[in-house]
């Protein structure tokens, strides 16, 4: 299969990146090379294969749902691009 | 100043503990060597105020039973450190100041170690050439304009050229292992779940894996040791009992199974490759290890497996990278959505953006049974190919890479001819094993050539050995002239 320019858009839009005019070419470009590479794998017959879910032979761990820290609110804010004392500040979504 | 140009680094503990050098002159001479070396652009970030700190009060309290005493580390800029500017290689983390350190790092600091700064990688560890980095190319010390390898380019440039006496890289497909062959050095990829990932940047949380980068095998073991352990924080980090490696360490090669795999002798390769594997093979069986054919059939299909899972992994990981709450936000855009993409779009580079497409479109409505769930299934047959000749045999040995060094720009137009530099590397990272890459020779340019060893899971301690035996008997010897400085 090939994938198009408009496809490109579209995937662009789900994964949320802004992508101009001039780059949707050489990026449907690499895209399809990169999809021809891929696609050898439908050489390979699979219908009876179970998919590969986890490399480890153990099941994931539970532990005790308890409160281990807390209380770092200034240290998660510390980084943020714009900030209000005590919340992540964004663009209005409200009206 | 004390001259520490091509001592491992445990020729240095031992220089440490026998106080022929103090820390802290030690540490003098790295951040004068990093000064002169700045034509090679292996530093993102340097943290020498704080390290002249930390010997100095090692030497004013030290303690020698430490495994690393007094040794001061750069580190690729993947780790987060507490306090010290984290950037993965990118525009978007540019500003990033973590409030809490890795895992590994932290493992590291306990052992005696600390930080002498944060090296220039490709971004969020996507490359095989440091070419995508946010920060510039890294310039490999072998030979001017040649690349370092990726994505741990920094750490093995850095690493080959005296300027950290150790260091630490991150392996998602041959992060680790692509950059040690370039530059002549040691890379080891542990089993996954062997070092914690917690605190790491996240690339493809079912391939990342850390590991030590350094100078001989011993150096490996030493630095394994330090890392690795189990961790409550990391989901998937294996709960065993710490092993020492390096007390460990022997030359138990005699009547060990090497395996060969047909599949690894690939179109096109140079012939300087395949003799240098014949030569590794015959070294091994001077010292009484039974080389025995094997065949893995798959391999051929582990690249584009690669290719499918690790950007459908990479597209979930960093969709985190919003403006939101850290990292770069975008001042264009009318509304929320567009803050995101405009973020996004500039805060991210060309190759990011393409494995963050290719990992979202794999994973869209429609196409996620013929891309992601069939990659999964491969990957299944790939690991079953291990599986079975790891009943037959201790170990396998192939190339580390299918080409020696290259020239910066050589391959940067063509996406899929630079994958094809993993080709040896990835399968391994699929299936979850150990590997090591071993400096074997070089080639016709002077370029160092690695080969590699791949060992069961959790059979470091093995193929350590078996590679402390062969680095004996190998007569390796790097030739890198100090031209940078």
């Amino acid at each position: 299969m090939s994938l198009d320019k408009e496809k490109i858009k579209h995937v662009a839009k789900l994964a949320r990146i802004s992508v101009d005019e001039a780059k949707v070419k050489s990026l449907t470009k690499d895209l399809n090379s990169i999809f021809k590479f891929i696609e050898q794998l439908n050489e390979l017959k699979t219908d009876k294969v179970e998919p590969l879910t986890s490399i480890l032979n153990q099941s994931l761990r539970s532990r005790k749902d308890e409160i281990k820290d807390g209380k770092i609110r200034e240290k998660i804010l510390e980084n943020s691009p714009k900030e209000n004392e005590e919340f992540f500040v964004v663009p209005k979504v409200v009206e | 100043m004390t001259d520490i140009s091509n001592q491992s680094l445990n020729e240095i503990i031992e220089s440490i503990k026998t106080k022929k050098i103090s820390s802290t002159d030690l540490t003098k001479s790295y951040i004068k060597n990093i000064e002169s070396a700045e034509k090679l652009n292996t530093f993102v970030t340097t943290t020498f105020d704080q390290a002249i700190e930390n010997a100095k009060q090692f030497d004013n309290k030290p303690n020698f039973n430490q495994l690393l005493p007094g040794i001061p580390l750069a580190v690729k800029d993947l780790f987060c450190t507490e306090g010290v500017r984290t950037t993965a290689g990118s525009n978007i983390l540019n500003n990033f100041i973590p409030s809490y350190e890795s895992t590994v790092t932290k493992n590291l600091w306990e052992n005696g170690a600390f930080l002498l700064g944060k090296l220039n990688c490709d971004e969020f560890a996507m490359g095989s050439s440091n070419e995508t980095s946010y920060f510039g190319n890294v310039i490999n010390p072998v030979g001017d304009k040649l690349v370092p390898g990726g994505s741990s380019g920094g750490s093995s440039s850095a690493l080959a050229a005296d300027l950290t006496p150790a260091t630490i890289g991150t392996d998602t497909g041959g992060s680790i292992r692509q950059p040690a062959s370039f530059t002549g050095t040691v890379g080891l990829k542990p089993t996954y779940g062997l070092c914690s990932r917690w605190g790491i940047v996240a690339f493809a949380s079912s391939l990342d894996q850390a590991g030590p980068m350094t100078r001989t095998i011993k150096d490996c073991a030493i630095m394994l040791e330090a890392m690795s352990g189990f961790d409550e924080k990391d989901s998937t980090s294996i709960n065993k009992k710490k092993e020492n490696y390096s007390k460990n360490l022997n030359d138990s090669v005699k009547g060990l199974k090497i395996g060969i795999p047909k599949e690894y002798r690939v179109d096109n390769m140079p012939k300087e490759i395949d003799e240098l594997w014949d030569k590794g093979k015959k070294i091994l069986k001077d010292l009484g290890a039974q080389i025995i054919d094997i065949s893995l059939p798959h391999t051929k299909y582990a690249l584009p497996t690669y290719y499918i899972v690790a950007p459908a992994e990479a597209s979930s990981n960093l969709a985190r990278y919003d403006g939101v709450r850290y990292g770069y936000r975008s001042q264009k855009g009318k509304d929320l959505i567009e803050m995101y993409e405009n973020t996004r779009s500039e805060g991210f580079g060309d190759e990011v953006k393409r494995r963050i497409l290719i990992g979202t479109y794999v994973l869209s409505s429609g196409y996620y049974d013929a891309y992601y769930l069939k990659a999964q299934k491969v990957r299944q047959l790939i690991k079953k190919d291990f599986d079975e000749n790891f009943l037959k045999v201790d170990a396998i040995l192939t190339p580390s890479t299918p080409s020696s060094a290259f020239k910066i720009g050589e391959k940067t137009n063509d996406p899929v001819s630079m994958y094809l530099n993993d080709i040896f590397t990835v399968p391994v990272n699929l299936a979850g094993l150990p590997a090591l890459s071993l400096p074997a020779g070089l080639d016709k340019k002077g370029f160092p050539l690695g080969l590699q060893l791949i060992g069961k899971a959790l059979d470091e301690q093995k193929i350590l050995n078996i590679g402390y035996t062969f680095e004996k008997n190998c007569g390796f010897k790097n030739k890198i002239k100090k031209w940078w400085s």
